[in-house]
């Protein structure tokens, strides 16, 4: 098949240029790869207000390094993990910052939730004071409106362009690149700051709902916990992150130079309309035939699908159903799974999972998932990638999957330039 | 408190709402603003802690009392006279 990018001018196009994260087991995309191709986990022990013990994916990046305590104080945690990744992206992309029009830019980030971490700890600080309404902060609404994290974003960087967040359960770190690529596409910014952010592991709220659902992993060794496809997967690790993209428009990225880690050639968001939580295999096929559609590439040119997998009894072999659906066929795809090292790290899982694989445009190397031990026959998939790297030679084109709640579904597709 | 105590607990406050600034120098008659990145919100601060630390309620009018060191201290010395410093 001929990809549709062939036919498109060059500022139609949207390359990645660059990358800044925050991942339980690296802090830049140096880092995640290596800790990837070493099986190295970030998943560590964890205790949170009224669930107590559990496991979790947490982030030790430097919230001073870019953000003044003050506004630390002022801000959210997904606020700073945003802050942290934005500064690290513009610097990885060789941008002369103070030089660009702050108009020209725009900050689009996927959060799959935002605000229950204030309000759980205002409540908490409230009843401390009887409830009196009269010491609830006037923080409370900066800090927990939806549009918080891009906000800012925006403020430490001077963007005076669009900022928004994209609210899109756990498909949001997806639903960011697709947002920043449809602005500059549409010429809205010449810029954008997009991806996805999680504070999610501050919120009791999350842990105790999946414990309620028999959705939270447990297991002694906390790196072990996250184990999709595995027949004693036992469900969810809670993990926050970010990871911010900077996107532009190919003609503006050759202008001047750029290093391009690839091309978002294709995607698709679709709905599932069956239930709640349980995901439909039918409507996330259908999304990533869509995406290959939409990209004009085959299911056989796609050599990484990144699966969202969360390692849920049920998710996982729903994923599993869709993915045999669209490359059962396909002799050259390879599958790998990265919530097995970081745990979910919700908003920011999509945009991520994709970044750890976009080295295998560079290294050929499609990294595992991990903790494999026991394959669930139910997750039976051909070319999974299992516990230890494999050389599967030129890679050209990367599918990345996110799902999310309320049957929300998104596939990207990234190609090699 | 005495004026110094309701001092020290002001310069307390302030170390946590502008943590980035530094206070050694600080002159009492001059106002807040003019030698701190203090905006409503910071003041906001000031009155909340004060609440929650001391109980004291400061009604909306009064927040220009609290304009610089000096006019704060003024402001709440009969108000906290009866409360102990803690610690």
């Amino acid at each position: 098949m001929n990809a549709i990018r062939e036919q498109l001018p060059d500022d139609q196009r949207i390359v990645l240029t660059g990358i800044g994260l925050t991942a339980p087991n690296a802090n830049s995309l140096a880092e995640f790869r290596e800790a990837l191709l070493e099986g190295r986990s970030g998943v560590t022990d964890y205790e949170i207000r009224y669930v107590g013990k559990t496991l979790a994916g947490i982030c030790d990046f430097d919230e001073r390094k870019y953000q003044s305590r003050k506004d630390r104080r002022r801000g959210t945690r997904a606020g700073s993990v945003g802050i942290y990744c934005a500064n690290e992206a513009i610097r990885d992309a060789g941008l002369d910052w103070e030089s660009i029009d702050k108009s020209t830019v725009g900050i689009y980030l996927g959060i799959t939730e935002h605000g229950n971490v204030e309000t759980e700890n205002e409540v908490y600080e409230l009843k401390g004071y009887d409830y009196d309404t009269s010491f609830w902060s006037h923080h409370h609404n900066p800090r927990t409106v939806a549009n918080n994290p891009a906000g800012e974003v925006a403020l430490n960087l001077g963007v005076i362009g669009p900022h928004y967040t994209i609210g899109a359960a756990c498909a949001a770190g997806n639903a960011g690149l697709i947002q920043g690529s449809q602005m500059l596409r549409l010429g809205e910014c010449d810029l954008a700051l997009a991806g996805g952010v999680s504070e999610a592991i501050h919120t009791f709220g999350i842990f105790a709902s999946f414990k309620s659902q028999g959705a939270l992993a447990t297991h002694e060794d906390p790196t072990k916990a996250s184990r999709p496809f595995d027949v004693d997967r036992n469900g969810i690790v809670v993990a926050e992150g970010g990871c911010v993209y900077v996107m532009e428009r190919l003609s503006d990225a050759r202008r001047r130079g750029a290093k391009i880690y690839g091309e978002l050639v294709g995607y698709a968001m679709n709905t599932d309309a069956t239930d709640f939580v349980l995901p439909n295999p039918e409507r996330q096929a259908e999304c990533m035939e869509q995406a290959l559609a939409r990209a004009g590439l085959a299911a056989e040119e796609i050599d990484i699908v990144s699966t969202h997998a969360t390692g849920t009894t049920s998710g996982d072999i729903q994923e599993c159903a869709a993915v045999r659906r669209v490359f059962g066929d396909s002799k050259k795809t390879w599958i790998n799974n990265t919530k097995s090292y970081i745990g979910h790290a919700m908003g920011a899982a999509g945009a991520l999972e994709l970044a750890g694989n976009l080295p295998a445009f560079q290294d050929g190397i499609c990294h595992p998932t991990i903790n494999l031990d026991r394959l669930d026959p139910e997750c039976q998939l051909r070319g999974l990638v299992a516990n230890e790297p494999r050389e599967i030679g030129p890679v050209r084109y990367i599918l990345n999957n996110s799902f999310g709640m309320l049957g929300i579904n998104s596939a990207v597709i990234i190609g090699a330039l | 408190m005495t004026p110094d105590e309701i001092r020290q607990e002001i310069l307390d406050i302030l170390e946590d709402i502008a943590p980035d600034e530094d206070l050694s120098q600080l002159e009492d008659e001059v106002p807040f603003r003019e030698q701190l990145e203090l905006d409503s919100m910071d003041f906001l601060d000031i009155v909340m802690e004060l609440r929650k630390r001391h109980r004291i309620q400061i009604p909306e009018e009064d927040y220009g009392e609290l304009a610089s060191m000096a006019s704060t201290v003024r402001y709440l010395e009969p108000r906290m006279k009866d409360v102990q410093r803690a610690g």
